[in-house]
């Protein structure tokens, strides 16, 4: 099914990965994260024991606490990250492909350690971190999945704040006034939809540059919403109280210590989130369909030549991309059972991006990234209220670090489709 | 995107017009809509349909009267000072606009999109508070130094910026949405930190900057308009002469037309980068300047407000030339200071303006939609212009339509 008679041509362009000799940089700023997490970590760790609560949430089995010892996980962990390095390196010099699981699990170790030391000495509910930290990834999964969608059928999608913007305004509303939040659900992907309708006129239609188009729909999102927030909304504060869409717990999963309140005890807007991750994943890499998305976005004149209809192609992948990140905005008021709020998205828009970049552009990667965004700025929630030796603004800070060191190429290398923001002329 | 940056540039002042003509309609029509009176009115539309028009018509026009007032002048008010006092709002509004949007502009001749207005202004403030409230210089010293740590502030924000993208080709419409945040969170942590927050406060704003640091107020204690307004001025003449008449703008304007062609002619398309992006960096630090030691006078959270996104508004508008981003800038400042006295009088949001400025600016970048509205014939373009294939292609589109 994935390569059909007209689709094939395009496929080594699709996939044609440079082969080169991978840099050094990537291990070095891994090896410097390492030595980081000896000195931190182990050297300057902790001298108590940093106590995770293991149970809560509604899980059954009730489990004791688990107290991590501070210096010494600390230099278990910084080793473990040092012997990764070497994995790594060794790998690089045999000129092989790291394995697929040495980062990842760098990066979960690093986390883990990085959580030792912060919680250093105190008790922190996992459950409530884990969780409360799914529950703010939500918006950025959906809002990365849409740059995904978009940006690989080579469009830039800029425009993801505002969608999200207007999918939890638009949701917000039409569930206030029609007393469904199942209405309302419906209705935060059409306005995310809509706003992708306004960025795919002008992007492709106009020929407008896409960055100028998203930035600027961002701007009149806003606008919009905030002046009828504080006109009708205001007016009529019926139509500003939508019911929530709380959390509903699966039968058996929910029951899985840890893991099941966290990931199985949500509101049905994380199970969507599940649900079109796979989607898009399936969808993008293993159909006929996401073939000619990523031949558009990587080379759309070979992709026109094969009979694809380039502008089509991509109009569609702008509206679905808008219907996504309108969903996620629906997971601000009904997933958490608030009323809309002026500017609620707050720039989650942004880090959405910044996730789908560092997930580089792929499905997998921007939700461990949103996940990872998501985790830090819930730390930060839980950290403001006990003392800490990280000020609260610098983990709200890292994901935007993180992106710019990984655009910088000192974190791997991310490749955007190669016709990303390019607009396609038929000659 | 250059040939769609050309196609902008070189579209007709009448299509900028005809684009801030819309988007007014446009404004006025979501102002009628929203109105209690037009909506009740409304109800009986198909009996009598001229009720909900009339109210409607009264309503956009009340507001847009009172943004005209609040903007230029106020007969209605009650002194002679604050009768003018509207236009000298303006001119303060619009000063760290046009800084700001001069170094949008700037870039983007260069072909490069600086989003990053408004973390450079806010690296710039953080300098200029620090040198304004604990360096205690002397009168007119003092001032200097405080906007040459804007302007330094902002220029390494931005200098970064060009690095990346030189050195890595790191794509500096990412780094720079992302600097913005990383400068939005160092302020708001800098603020929690006892070297800038006031003493006693319990909540994250700065100690006053001297008065010796603050810009001196043109006009006398009645008025907030300062001496940056004049600097920003120079500014944007300096700006005009760089483009148009020394070498370093040949350069970058040639890098900007063609990096190719201009690294073959000798030139260092990385050298451009990094000196056009210090250079914008430098004039949002120079908006920051104006907005903190001649407006706010205390470093908050907020203090940029939304220049940073304005700003890119403003060099659209503009056209990327300096005289065009003065006179956007006046605009948008205009509306914003008319909006303050309209959410006054007539409880209309000055939300509304986010609407108008977007509106205009998306007319602005898609010249085949203002013609296709009004039916206009595409430009005939000057001999001399129509050299260059690829500006034409948006062109085509519009005749296409």
């Amino acid at each position: 099914m994935s390569t059909s008679a007209p689709a094939q041509p395009t496929a080594p362009a699709a996939a044609a990965a440079p082969v080169e000799r991978s840099s050094a940089r990537p291990v070095w700023v891994m090896a410097a994260f390492a030595a980081l997490a000896l000195l931190l970590f182990g050297g300057f760790g902790p001298a108590g024991s940093s106590t995770f609560a293991l149970s809560g949430g509604g899980a059954a089995v009730s489990l004791p606490d688990l107290p991590l010892p501070g210096r010494p996980s600390g230099w278990v962990i910084g080793l473990a990250c040092v012997a990764l390095v070497v994995v790594v390196e060794l790998a690089r010099r045999a000129g092989r492909p790291a394995p697929r699981w040495a980062v990842p699990l760098f990066a979960a170790l690093w986390v883990v350690g990085f959580l030792v030391w912060v919680v250093a000495g105190q008790r922190i509910s996992l459950v409530g971190l884990l969780g409360g930290g799914l529950v703010l990834a939500v918006p950025l999964v959906f809002g990365a999945l849409s740059g995904v969608v978009s940006e690989r059928a080579g469009v830039v999608n800029i425009a993801i704040e505002g969608q999200l913007l207007a999918g939890a305004f638009l949701s917000a509303v039409v569930a206030s006034a029609t007393d469904s939040a199942w209405l309302g659900l419906l209705a935060a992907p059409l306005a995310g939809a809509l706003v992708g309708l306004l960025l795919a006129i002008f992007a492709i239609r106009y020929l407008v540059d896409q960055i100028i188009v998203g930035v600027v729909l961002n701007v009149l999102v806003l606008g919009l919403t905030n002046y009828l927030f504080s006109t009708v909304l205001s007016a009529d504060r019926s139509l500003n109280s939508p019911p929530g869409l709380g959390p509903v717990a699966i039968p058996l999963l929910s029951n899985i210590p840890v893991l099941g309140p966290v990931l199985f005890n949500q509101s049905v807007i994380v199970y969507l989130m599940y649900v079109a991750v796979a989607v898009v994943h399936v969808a993008l890499f293993r159909t006929r369909w996401g073939l000619r998305v990523r031949a558009v976005g990587e080379h759309p004149r070979a992709a026109d030549t094969v009979g694809i209809n380039v502008n089509r192609t991509r109009f569609v992948n702008v509206l679905i991309a808008g219907a996504l990140a309108g969903l996620g905005g629906a997971m601000l008021t009904l997933g958490a059972s608030l009323a809309f709020g002026q500017n609620m998205s707050a720039g989650k828009g942004y880090i959405a991006l910044a996730a789908m970049i560092f997930g580089r552009y792929s499905p997998k990667g921007a939700l461990a990234a949103a996940l990872l965004f998501g985790l830090a700025t819930n730390l930060q929630d839980i950290l403001s209220s006990i003392s800490t030796p990280v000020p609260s603004q610098f983990l709200l800070m890292a994901p935007y670090l993180a992106t710019v060191l990984a655009v910088a190429g000192l974190v791997g290398r991310v490749r955007a489709p190669a016709a990303d923001g390019q607009p396609y002329v038929k000659q | 995107m250059k040939s769609w940056l050309e196609d902008v540039r070189r579209s007709s002042w009448l299509v900028s017009l005809l684009a801030v003509v819309v988007a007014f309609v446009l404004g006025g029509v979501l102002i009628a809509l929203t109105d209690p009176d037009t909506q009740a009115a409304m109800g009986y539309f198909f009996a009598r349909p001229t009720d909900a028009v009339s109210a409607g018509w009264r309503a956009a026009t009340e507001a847009y009267g009172a943004m005209l007032r609040g903007a230029i002048y106020d007969p209605q008010a009650a002194t002679a000072t604050r009768q003018i006092r509207p236009i000298t709002e303006t001119l303060t509004v619009a000063t760290p606009l046009i800084a700001a949007g001069l170094g949008v502009a700037l870039a983007f001749r260069v072909g490069l999109f600086n989003i990053g207005a408004q973390g450079q202004l806010i690296l710039g403030v953080i300098l200029a508070g620090w040198v304004g409230f604990r360096l205690h210089l002397p009168v007119g010293i003092h001032l200097l130094v405080a906007v040459l740590a804007a302007v330094i502030g902002g220029a390494l924000w931005g200098g970064l910026v060009g690095v990346l993208r030189a050195r890595t080709g790191a794509p500096e419409v990412i780094t720079t949405i992302m600097l913005n945040y990383v400068a939005l969170y160092l302020l708001a942590y800098l603020l929690t930190t006892g070297a800038f927050q006031r003493e006693g406060a319990s909540n994250p704003i700065s100690p006053p900057i001297d008065d010796s640091a603050a810009f001196p107020l043109l006009l006398g204690d009645s008025f907030r308009l300062h001496l940056g307004f004049l600097v920003v001025l120079v500014a944007a003449a300096f700006v005009w002469w760089l483009l148009e008449r020394s070498t370093v703008g040949f350069r970058w304007r040639a890098v900007g037309a063609n990096p190719a062609a201009a690294r073959t002619a000798g030139m260092s398309v990385s050298a451009a980068y990094v000196g056009v992006m210090v250079a914008a960096g430098a004039l949002a630090g120079l908006a920051g300047a104006a907005q903190l030691l001649g407006t706010e006078k205390s470093l908050t959270g907020g203090i940029a407000g939304s220049i940073g996104p304005d700003a890119i508004t403003v060099a659209l508008l503009g056209r990327s030339r300096p005289l065009g981003v003065v006179l956007a800038g006046l605009l948008f400042g205009a509306l914003r200071a008319g909006g303050v006295l309209m959410q006054a009088q007539t409880g209309t949001p000055i939300d509304i303006v986010l609407v108008v400025q977007s509106v205009i600016v998306l007319l602005i970048a898609a010249p085949p939609l203002v013609r296709s509205i009004f039916r206009l014939e595409p430009r005939k373009r000057r001999s001399t212009d129509s050299a260059d294939g690829a500006a034409p292609t948006a062109e085509r589109q519009g005749a296409a339509a």
